[in-house]
């Protein structure tokens, strides 16, 4: 069960911080340890600065997730942005289209328990991700 | 937001908030970058103890902050990197390759006084 869905909306660099915020209050009141909040805003922050960079304009999803026997938290970044062509070179460490670090989507891959990501090129990304808290 | 660049001697100081945008960070980049100059200071402590998220952005500012005051001559000591932040910062791949840390600010004034042989 999908619980208290916050939606950020992201079109500047001011709201990749107010999403990061926004994540680590959900984590913490769902319980996560302060050092898996910093994980969850750390990959937030990251996945809000692809839609800046990239689409310009999108939208951070955080919610709870209720399961039977666990909880967790589930962030989704969508965009309506240029999408991506190679979703399998994204995902490789050191990959970048703009000279920049990359996608940081490995990293967030890393940082997260679970990832899922869909692009079209011309339609747009959207990544949804998920850790359940120990 | 505006964040404080103290003088200490022949260094100077600035303190990150937690909330930093990307514009903060580029205005703290070219600010501390000038006052160095200004100042003729010879080291920099950048203390990040309050910054809870240190992104892909956030570390590539403080390496280019460094290897720019490298270039004017001076040293960038980065303090107060948390153990959270330190750890997140391992995962998503990111380094300061480069650039001296320190524990805290204590930490970081004792390395630049030992380096500059400043005594007190």
């Amino acid at each position: 069960m999908v619980v208290g869905e916050i939606r950020v909306a992201i079109n500047s660099d001011q709201d990749i911080v107010a999403a990061r915020q926004k994540g680590r209050v959900l984590a913490s009141e769902l319980g996560f340890s302060s050092g898996d909040a910093t994980l969850i805003a750390t990959a937030i922050s990251e996945l809000a600065r692809n839609i800046v960079s990239y689409a310009r304009r999108g939208e951070i999803k955080l919610s709870g997730i209720h399961g039977s026997s666990r909880i967790g938290i589930l962030v989704i970044a969508s965009d309506d942005g240029p999408g991506i062509v190679d979703i399998r070179q994204a995902l490789r460490d050191g990959f970048s289209t703009s000279g920049s670090l990359g996608l940081g989507l490995p990293g967030v891959r890393r940082l997260m328990d679970e990832f899922e990501i869909t692009s079209q090129p011309g339609k747009g990304t959207k990544v949804a991700v998920k850790k359940w808290r120990q | 937001m505006e964040v404080p660049i103290l003088k200490q001697g022949a260094f100077l100081i600035a303190t990150f908030q937690a909330a930093l945008s990307d514009a903060d960070l580029n205005q703290l980049r070219m600010g501390l970058v000038q006052q160095v100059v200004k100042l003729r200071s010879r080291a920099v402590i950048v203390d990040v103890t309050a910054m809870d998220v240190m992104d892909s952005f956030a570390s590539r500012t403080l390496r280019e902050i460094a290897h720019m005051i490298r270039l004017r001559g001076a040293e960038t000591v980065i303090v107060g990197i948390q153990p959270e932040v330190a750890f997140a910062m391992v995962q998503l791949g990111l380094t300061l390759e480069g650039v001296a840390t320190a524990l805290d600010l204590e930490e970081g004034l004792a390395y630049l006084n030992e380096k500059f042989k400043i005594t007190n």
